[in-house]
């Protein structure tokens, strides 16, 4: 795998965010700090609102309360598509368009959102794909791929884009386990070249090898975070204990 | 009197046919394809409006899109053919004169389109909500979302239901002959009908219920074409694409 690079990394504060679903209380006040160029992933058991989480930050759910930062600036007042285009998201589902090539769904956002000419949005999504590894697809469609191949299209759509940020939602739970580790590898590989991350992830593996810091959550709240050696192996909540018990 | 003699002289009058044929190609099937491609297209573009309005997050506009369609789907097309061509007649006549013809696509398009509405909606809704979502995180807006990315998967999806519609305009394209035609707007069934009443017998009418099976059968087979595809999708995930995946994440 190719080597990713990154130079338009920034930083992200996320802080005392509430979000409801009518009286259901998902995000409970979140503080989430994740510096440039760094990875927080962000651990707990379902429901616990981290794919909510995931969502207010980009204002696909518009937070009730708090604050949301990127590069130190609050984002909670412009316009969401704008703040959109700075943040990259991948999805569990890839979400990749099926009724567009593999090419074509790098290049649709290039061309009608940063507006390039084809031959622009073509060259930066050949490029992209060939970083992750999958340029001889460019004419395939997704259906024609298999999970892991899908999810790394969609990490490269998002990447096309040239993202302050990248949050992954559980971008790895709905891949046969014999195709995770290619996902995870490239993910691992963006990481290091310096991209801001927030990864909401059941790979404790990953967390613990890659991760800057981890973020538990449970009922709406970060419970505990830290370096992935303090949580997971001095972990101080008991919830988060009974948590890592389960799944280690 | 021989039962299959009666028969033939009743339906296979092949002279009445030969009689007929001529009208029946350069009037009859022009009108035919005209009133059915006519009202294909219009009532595609006004059933496309239908659906958006009727998906729309306001209430006030998904009110009326489905007033629209519980008015036009439930009425017989016969009754709303002959409300809106004779009905709007006194007012469209400043424009084109006392000609039916236009008025007959006009209420053609309206009752397709209550149809078609609600085949774009079906389709339109039973596109992962996955795919809006991934729209609007890359930065398109709701509209752009829909209009590039849900829409067209939306569409595709009913292309076996929006060709059955095809189907039904072309066969309920013969209504309009009882907004009373002139003999050049005459469609196939008219045509059928003015020569079996001359004639004396309905070989002209079974002519017309070949031309409109050489129009529909074809199009019959399109809907089993797209269904096909459709069912069975594109290929499955093959066994190469996760051997050669494996070795990726082993370089």
């Amino acid at each position: 795998m190719q080597t990713v690079e990154v130079t338009t990394a920034a930083s992200l504060e996320v802080s005392g965010v509430e979000l409801a679903f009518g009286t259901n209380k998902v995000l409970r006040g979140v503080d989430l700090q994740v510096p440039t160029g760094r990875t927080a992933c962000v651990i707990g058991p379902s429901g616990s609102g981290k794919s909510t989480l995931l969502r207010a930050i980009n204002r696909l759910l518009e937070p009730d309360a708090g604050d949301i930062r990127l590069a130190g600036e609050s984002v909670l007042t412009g316009n969401p598509d704008d703040l959109r285009r700075r943040i990259g998201m991948v999805f569990q589902h890839f979400n990749l368009f099926p009724h567009k090539s593999v090419l074509e769904n790098v290049t649709l956002p290039l061309r009608k959102l940063k507006k390039l000419d084809p031959d622009q949005a073509r060259a930066a999504a050949l490029g992209q794909l060939e970083l992750v590894g999958l340029s001889q697809k460019a004419a395939a469609r997704p259906g024609n791929l298999s999970g892991g191949q899908q999810q790394r299209v969609a990490i490269a759509r998002a990447l096309a884009m040239e993202p302050e940020v990248m949050l992954f939602d559980e971008a790895t739970s709905a891949l046969d386990p014999e195709l995770v580790k290619g996902v995870l590898a490239l993910m691992a590989d963006l990481a290091r070249t310096g991209m801001t991350m927030v990864v909401v992830t059941h790979e404790m593996g990953f967390a613990r090898e890659v991760a800057d810091q981890v973020a538990f959550m449970d009922h709406g709240v970060v419970v505990e975070s830290g370096v992935p050696e303090q949580v997971f192996t001095a972990a101080e909540s008991p919830r988060l204990r009974q948590f890592l018990s389960q799944v280690l | 009197m021989d039962v299959w003699s009666t028969l033939g002289d009743t339906f296979l009058d092949w002279e009445s046919m030969k009689a007929v044929l001529p009208e029946m190609l350069k009037v009859g099937l022009v009108n035919t394809l005209i009133l059915a491609a006519a009202s294909v297209v219009l009532g595609t573009v006004l059933g496309m409006a239908v659906a958006v309005l009727a998906l729309s997050r306001k209430r006030w506009l998904r009110w009326p899109a489905k007033i629209y369609t519980d008015i036009f789907r439930g009425l017989p097309a016969i009754l709303t053919i002959l409300l809106i061509g004779q009905g709007l007649s006194p007012i469209t006549r400043h424009w084109w004169g006392p000609n039916p013809y236009p008025l007959g696509i006009l209420a053609l398009s309206l009752i397709a389109a209550a149809y078609i509405g609600e085949i774009f909606r079906s389709g339109i809704q039973s596109v992962e909500k996955g795919q809006l979502e991934a729209a609007r995180a890359l930065g398109f807006s709701y509209s752009d979302g829909m209009r590039l990315v849900v829409i067209p998967q939306g569409v595709r999806r009913v292309l076996p239901a929006l060709v059955n519609q095809f189907i039904a305009l072309v066969k309920e394209s013969s209504l309009v002959y009882f907004l009373g035609l002139l003999a050049s707007q005459r469609e196939l069934f008219r045509i059928g009908q003015d020569a079996a009443a001359t004639n004396g017998n309905l070989s002209p009418l079974l002519l017309a219920g070949i031309f409109y099976l050489i129009i529909t059968v074809p199009l019959t087979h399109l809907v089993n074409y797209f269904d096909k595809r459709l069912r069975e999708g594109r290929p499955a995930e093959s066994e190469d694409v996760v051997l050669e995946e494996l070795a990726h994440a082993n370089r």
